[in-house]
């Protein structure tokens, strides 16, 4: 069947809605918080429409139940969704484990929303980077074809990995904002997503097993160590889906970072999700004033992509890594990774961190203009002004 | 071993074993018994959930698992979710869950994770009406952590963060009925259950498999190490706690209750019979005593007048 996609406006939130529904997902576990509510409320409506088939929908009492609801469906063999938010992920923390230390590969949207308190409803990327080390991987959107594309990718990368995944969105930017989203028609998703095959499951009655049992000392490392292996794993396996769903939907996802106009950039903006469209619009309208600049979008923080950092590293002179985040008592979490993930290489161009948009805040054009002015001052003396810039602080 | 066929019949449970021999409970453990019963009544095609308890230990460590039935461990406070997820699965996938040759999914937790931390997540499972059993075994305690209480725990009761002392800081509330909780979720199907009493036991087990919708067994299961009790008083223990009308055993069913005591006419014993080999029990003052009784009678009354009322 050749490709022809079919062209809707909608929402991120409904992109991954669409997308939960063209992946033949089993079961849907459900729990409402802004700004996620309009995927399960999405799905629900297809369910009722009968737009679905052979779908359960658990409208659960809490995030931490959707989770272990979501465990328990995928153990028995199913393909698995949910989606939160902040404090309905931060509630799911133990169970993320949960998740990723059984194999099991659930997928989910985690739209990016700032940690309470004070309460708020915006964009900011703590909630997710907080579950770094949860072992699950994570995909950042930046608009809401990545959204669409994104969870059907992940789906196929976990289930060849079992390992669990994370789809981030942003808050509003994405979650409620409507654009057109190309989707790929059914048919092409099957061929692309076959039924799941799982590694195992509990409905075999002749070779029962147990799973999640407790690991001694003379064990547990080992389990660790497979995480591990399957994280590496997963790399190649991301390249490879998102190199085939190039092929087959126009759209490549081969470079686990996106790198726009870098080629013979003096130096880039570096950074994850939705702000990154915002730094590709301001890299045009740089290189019409002159700046020799690029930008590096991260698309999977997990597994962390080290080799391609380390090549694009290589041939700049700086990198300003622009973290939507902050981990207190250091500073922006990509940023952290990005410099340890090059402290054993040659590579050392100047990085300077640019904390942005928190809870938020607008980042524009103009704000990214202003960090290329301080990043090219700081890149002729040779040295940083500050490592850690409260760039937008009302001084 | 082979139980010839004669003997087989007489039998008044079924021969069946799917809990094997070296599990790591302790001697006299109430839970072990418990989940024997449960194997013996649902046979293989049953998906076990345990959450964190003595039961993880009792199943046994990586690679090993005492149950010849699939177990998902799990977080301590999830079974109700977990056990709703994987049905929620097998339904998507077409398998026939419950009834009489569907498959059993069962889920096994303590007290503390059912009372108490587990208690959100089981009333989620049984709002949403999902085709799973739920049994609570009951020894009063956290025992897995090392005996502390929890709000089955009994007033009186000595634990490790009610220790008795000078103070007399023992537990100082009834134990939380949660099958009241349960049953105002208007459940089809509830009991309470006795290691004591296996017939009765597994004929619960086997009706909460028929019985569409989700069904809650709670379980009692004495606990020597927590209860500071002889290893082979378990039973005797867990008897008396019935003839007592400590934790009587009944059904509701669809709005009805019965009770299925070994002899309703009878009057129960004094709370003392059940209190006795107990080392749990010996800080109980007299008066301390006396209150426990005083609630024992009150809700053996108000069981007694549903029974009449909704029988
Ligand atoms: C979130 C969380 N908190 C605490 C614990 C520690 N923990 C493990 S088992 C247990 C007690 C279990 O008590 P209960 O459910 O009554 O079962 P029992 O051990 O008595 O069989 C506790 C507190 C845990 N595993 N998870
Ligand atoms: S501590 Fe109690 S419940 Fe736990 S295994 Fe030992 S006897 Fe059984």
């Amino acid at each position: 069947m050749e490709y022809k996609p079919i062209r809707k406006v909608v929402s991120g939130n409904y992109a991954a809605a669409y997308a939960v529904k063209h992946a033949r997902v089993e079961v849907v576990a459900a729990y409402p918080i802004t700004p996620q509510t309009s995927i399960i409320e999405k799905i629900a409506e297809f369910l009722a429409n009968g737009e679905v088939e052979n779908l359960e929908y658990v409208p659960v009492e809490s995030e931490h139940s959707a989770m272990a609801a979501c465990i328990g469906a995928s153990a028995a063999g199913a393909r698995v969704f949910t989606a939160t938010s902040a404090q309905g992920l931060a509630l799911m923390h133990e169970m993320l484990h949960w998740a990723s230390g059984a194999r099991l590969p659930v997928v989910m949207v985690d739209v990016n929303r700032a940690m309470a308190p004070p309460w708020s409803v915006w964009d900011d990327q703590t909630d997710s980077l907080a579950q770094r080390d949860t072992g699950w991987m994570q995909f950042y959107a930046e608009n809401n074809q990545e959204v669409y594309d994104g969870v059907l990718m992940a789906f196929k990368v976990a289930e060849t990995v079992n390992l669990p995944a994370m789809v981030v969105e942003s808050a509003f930017i994405l979650s409620h904002t409507y654009d057109v989203v190309e989707m790929i028609p059914q048919e092409l998703v099957d061929e692309f997503l076959p039924p799941r095959k799982p590694l195992y499951t509990l409905t075999d009655f002749d070779n029962p097993i147990a799973v999640g049992a407790l690991g001694t000392p003379a064990d547990y490392y080992e389990f660790r160590y497979k995480i591990q292996k399957a994280m590496e794993k997963a790399k190649e396996v991301i390249r490879d889906v998102g190199k085939e769903f190039g092929e087959k939907f126009g759209r490549d996802y081969s470079q686990m970072i996106e790198l726009y106009r870098t080629e013979d950039a003096d130096f880039v903006f570096m950074g994850m999700g939705s702000l990154m469209g915002t730094v590709k619009q301001a890299v045009d309208v740089l290189r019409e004033e002159g700046y020799k600049v690029g930008a590096a979008k991260v698309r999977w923080f997990r597994p962390f992509p080290k080799e391609e950092l380390y090549e694009l590293a290589k041939n700049v002179e700086g990198i300003a890594v622009l973290d939507r985040n902050y981990s207190f008592g250091m500073e922006g979490i990509l940023f952290t990774e990005a410099k340890g993930a090059l402290y054993n290489t040659k590579a050392k161009p100047l990085m300077k961190n640019y904390i942005v948009g928190l809870g938020g805040r607008d980042f524009t054009v103009s704000d990214v203009r202003k960090i290329a002015e301080n990043m090219k001052a700081i890149i002729e003396k040779g040295e940083l002004d500050v490592e850690v810039d409260w760039y937008h602080l009302k001084r | 071993m082979e139980i010839p066929e004669n003997v087989r019949k007489r039998l008044s449970i079924p021969a069946d074993e799917h809990f094997y021999a070296g599990h790591t409970a302790c001697q006299g453990c109430g839970a072990s018994l418990g989940l024997r019963y449960v194997l013996k009544a649902y046979g293989k095609k049953t998906i076990f959930a345990i959450p964190a308890c003595c039961s993880t230990i009792i199943a046994g460590p990586w690679p090993y698992s005492a149950l010849d039935a699939n177990l998902f461990h799990t977080a301590f406070e999830t079974t109700g979710a977990v056990i709703g997820g994987i049905e929620a699965a097998l339904k998507a996938k077409g398998y026939k869950v419950k009834g009489e040759d569907g498959i059993m999914v069962v889920g096994w937790a303590g007290d503390g994770g059912t009372a108490d931390i587990g208690l959100q997540a089981l009333s989620g499972f049984l709002e949403r009406g999902h085709d799973a059993v739920y049994i609570m075994y009951d020894n009063e305690a956290y025992m897995n952590t090392g005996i502390q209480r929890s709000s089955s725990t009994p007033y009186g009761a000595w634990t490790t963060n009610t220790p008795g002392g000078k103070m007399h800081f023992l537990e100082k509330r009834n134990k939380k009925k949660v099958i009241d909780i349960v049953i105002a979720h208007e459940v089809p199907y509830a009991a309470t259950a006795s290691i004591a009493y296996p017939e009765d036991f597994i004929r619960k087990l086997k009706k909460a498999q028929k019985i569409p919708g989700p069904s809650f067994i709670q379980l009692f299961a004495p606990c020597p190490t927590g209860w500071r009790s002889p290893t082979d008083k378990s039973i005797e223990l867990a008897r008396l706690a019935v003839q007592t009308a400590y934790f009587p055993l009944f059904e509701y069913e669809n709005g009805k209750y019965k009770i299925n005591m070994p002899s309703t006419k009878k009057e129960p014993k004094p709370i003392e019979e059940f209190l006795k080999y107990q080392g749990r029990f010996k800080y109980m003052t007299k008066e301390d005593i006396e209150r426990l009784q005083e609630w024992v009678n009150r809700e053996w009354e108000k069981l007694k007048k549903l029974a009449e009322v909704f029988g």
